[in-house]
């Protein structure tokens, strides 16, 4: 009777558990604060609130006697913790210096379907006609603030193993691409001059790569190049190198035409007459969306499979986690009903006595979880990585640990322990007063 | 093997208590058998012997620049050399971009320096014969349905055929096989001509992405690789010749290195499984004090009292272990499944497995280690006293 009981009981306590983790998941920190103040309150100004309080003060004196299994929780949350963090700060940093790149008031037009300029091309015809058109902005002298440009990869030794070698692409700009990407600044060298096989290379590419420095010289495409600057932009232009449009063009064979032309438009306004201008032009089949959607949408695929991974090997040990905070808890509760059955012969009730060891148990899961955030945010926050981009070229960027994903691995710890605590919790609560003064 | 069942009870003596602890080393080696078919998906290319025989020539400066076609005869010529084949990138799609197909323009003795495929005689012979033929991996066919006889329009991300039309029509003529080790994803590729590729591309012009370069001996890839080079040096289509598996490698070292990360995330989990475990056991012998003395009271010897309490946190790590491992055979391949192949997880590997049990057992030790010498130490007296 008693057996089929506590395990109805665990049933519906599993099923509440389903319920309240997908709420406490859709929930942001504004709430989590908010009840953690009503929480508090609880505790302060209510009979059970301080009778919980007072049996968390013994828990927490006896701590020190249970030293190893009590860093069996702290340490197996930080674990979860700080590599569901570091994985999502990964995607989020990739993700941020993408969405950094471009803006609202420049297109980018590329043949129609293509994804990626690497796999477009347009022809001189067509990049008059788009230079043309309703809503880009012109200069001083009539002219359209615009850029055909050209990307190639080329292939470079890495600056941490120059017997690797990985990709980099090469962009050929037009006259435009200084009033285009104002956020370009030199911050070593000079500008290239258009005509000549002359390079400036952004600051990603020159930490990544060997070889880079400004004076040096390289060979691509079987020619000499110098570079004469370094340039930093702070968006996924850092892991580029740029150079003149017809010298790139010429030396690697593409004849007067360019993959893609990037335009300034009047106002972000002006896309719409832009877009439509072109789509309908019967000389033209191009894709045109502007510069800061082509470069957010390239972060989409990696973003995701960051998460798919994060989530997935996070789940995972969380599991484990919650199986040795169980494991930690059962014995704590085990070690000490003596001790609480004393205590509810005394009067206190049940309640606090569950309140009491979840708190318990969840203190030590925020300990790790702040630990485990800790741990990533001083290792990784700012940590410069980088992977194959679209392209088929390296793009560099820092892994971001912001605060939304440090409330994120605290609410995972916070649940883990909860959980962990529940059912040990429960039990001491549950236990007989009789039996447990008289076992041992 | 005689103590089996006592180490066994041991074990279960506290069934909670052994149930979480299996619970969290199941949920270790699930993760260990996932990312490691990850990190081995990433760099299986790089001990797979199949390839030693072959050299991948591609441009020295970009994957994307294309090299003359009249190189073939050069590269032919070369001493050690057996075949030259060569491939163009086709960068094909099936009716969304989503659906991207690897797709490749290959020449008609590609077929001949890959043994592991293996396609019929008579859809070889339909192959040769059939200019707009293609020949399809089996998990390509499966995925879309596409049998022999299929006529089907297969997009190119990059390449417009003369009429401008981005859209190609292509027979189905075969499905071919793949040994089950092959490393080079063919099972999910299309094969197509390169002649009709060549004559009908927009941007055509005797041109091909890489060329694969079979040898009569694996010992000569060095020399003939150089020679190779040395024929385009200091023109404008230099050449870049590597074995089959550095060219892999090379490629999957791009995304990043995924070997670093997942040592990292397994550091993490066994460190804390080492804690988790090490404090059972430490738990288990503390409350078995006085049996133990019962023991070595009725004749059990110091010695093996230590490898008994050895063997039962190695048994408890095993179990756990060998049931985490099998759950990721299971799980793995649906989970990639699920990712629509963008996570390459595949079924754990024989040496995911031996690496699996290596280090089950060294954990199993570890832990095992203090709880078992504290046991061996026991004094009889003292333990039976609760001293």
């Amino acid at each position: 009777m008693n057996k089929t009981s506590n395990f109805l009981l665990d049933l519906v306590l599993v099923a509440g558990l389903g319920v309240a983790f997908v709420v406490w998941t859709k929930l942001g920190l504004t709430f989590v604060l908010a009840m953690a103040v009503l929480f508090a309150c609880w505790l302060g100004f209510s009979r059970g609130g301080r009778q919980s309080l007072s049996i968390v003060r013994i828990g927490l004196s006896t701590l020190g006697g249970r030293l190893g299994a009590a860093s069996v929780i702290v340490i197996g949350i930080a674990g979860v913790v700080g590599v569901l963090v570091a994985l999502l700060a990964m995607g989020e940093g990739f993700q941020a210096t993408l969405q950094k790149t471009g803006s609202a008031d420049t297109a980018i037009v590329l043949r129609g379907g293509s994804s990626a300029e690497l796999n477009s091309v347009l022809d001189r015809d067509s990049v008059n006609v788009i230079e043309q058109a309703p809503g880009v902005q012109r200069d001083a002298n009539g002219k359209p603030i615009a850029s055909a440009e050209e990307v190639v990869v080329a292939n470079l030794p890495k600056k941490d193993d120059p017997a690797v070698s990985a990709n980099v692409q090469l962009r050929g700009v037009g006259k435009g691409a200084w009033e285009l990407r104002p956020n370009v600044r030199i911050i070593e060298g000079r500008r290239f001059k258009p005509g000549l096989r002359e390079l400036i290379v952004g600051q990603g590419a020159a930490r990544q790569f060997a070889g880079l420095g400004v004076g040096h010289t390289i060979r691509l495409a079987g020619e000499d190049w110098s570079i004469v600057g370094h340039f930093a932009a702070n968006d996924s232009h850092d892991s580029e190198l740029m150079g003149d449009l017809e010298t790139v063009a010429s030396t690697y064979r593409r004849g007067s035409s360019v993959q893609s032309v990037t335009v300034k438009l009047t106002a972000p306004a002006a896309f719409d007459t832009f877009k439509a201008a072109l789509l309908s032009d019967p000389r033209l089949k191009v894709e045109v969306s502007t510069t800061r959607d082509y470069y957010s949408k390239q972060s989409e695929q990696l973003t995701k499979i960051l998460r798919i991974v994060g989530f997935t090997v996070g789940i995972i040990m969380a599991i484990g986690a919650i199986f040795g905070a169980l494991n930690t808890m059962f014995a704590a509760v085990t070690a000490r009903a003596r001790e609480i059955a004393t205590l509810r012969a005394l009067g206190f009730r049940g309640g606090p006595v569950v309140v009491s060891i979840l708190l318990e148990t969840m203190l030590l899961a925020l300990l790790g979880g702040v630990l485990g955030a800790a741990i990533v945010w001083l290792a990784f926050n700012g940590y410069t990585a980088s992977t194959l981009g679209s392209n088929f070229s390296q793009v560099v960027f820092q892994f971001k640990v912001s605060a939304d994903l440090i409330t994120t691995g605290l609410q995972w710890a916070l649940a883990i322990g909860f959980v962990g605590g529940l059912f040990p919790a429960v039990r001491a609560a549950r236990l007989p007063v009789t039996t447990a003064l008289r076992e041992l | 093997m005689k103590y089996f069942h006592l180490i066994w009870a041991a074990l279960f003596r506290r069934k909670t208590r052994t149930i979480l602890t299996l619970v969290s080393i199941v949920a270790a080696f699930l993760l260990f058998g996932m990312l490691d078919s990850v990190r081995s998906a990433f760099d299986s290319s790089s001990h797979e012997l199949a390839g030693t025989q072959r050299l991948i020539t591609s441009s020295r400066y970009s994957i994307i620049q294309p090299l003359p076609l009249a190189l073939r005869d050069q590269i032919a010529l070369i001493p050690g050399v057996r075949a030259v084949a060569y491939a163009n990138w086709f960068g094909g799609q099936f009716q969304d971009p989503k659906n991207f197909v690897f797709s490749y323009a290959v020449s008609p003795d590609y077929l001949d320096v890959y043994p592991s495929i293996h396609l019929a005689p008579d859809q070889r012979k339909a192959f040769d014969d059939t200019r707009t033929g293609v020949v399809i991996g089996p998990k390509l066919a499966a995925k879309y349905h596409w049998k022999v006889g299929d006529r089907i329009p297969l997009q190119s991300q990059i390449f417009p055929r003369k009429n401008g039309d981005k859209t190609w029509p292509l027979d189905v003529v075969g499905i071919f096989d793949v040994d089950r080790d092959d490393a080079n994803g063919f099972d999910q590729t299309l094969l197509m001509h390169w002649k009709y590729f060549d004559e009908a591309n927009a941007f055509g012009g005797h041109q091909v992405g890489w060329y694969v370069v079979q040898l009569k001996h694996a010992e000569q890839a060095d020399q003939v690789s150089r020679a190779i080079d040395a024929l385009s040096a200091n023109s404008d289509h230099e050449t870049k010749t590597q074995t089959e598996q550095a060219f892999q490698a090379s490629f999957a070292k791009q995304f990043g290195d995924v070997g670093l990360i997942v040592v990292a995330i397994m550091g993490a989990v066994f460190f804390t499984l080492i804690l988790l475990t090490g404090n059972t056991m430490a738990q288990a012998v503390r409350e078995r004090t006085s049996e133990l003395a019962i023991l070595k009271t009725i004749g059990f010897s110091s010695g093996s009292v230590l490898l008994m309490v050895l063997a039962e946190s190695v048994l408890l790590l095993l179990l756990g272990g060998v049931t985490g491992l099998g759950l990721a055979t299971v799980i793995g391949p649906a989970l990639g499944k699920g990712s629509g192949g963008m996570v390459p997880i595949r079924g754990v590997s024989a040496m995911s497995w031996a690496t699996g049990v290596g280090l089950m057992v060294v954990i199993g030790l570890i832990v095992g280690a203090l709880p078992a010498l504290s046991g061996m130490r026991l004094k009889i007296v003292d333990a039976l006293a609760r001293r």
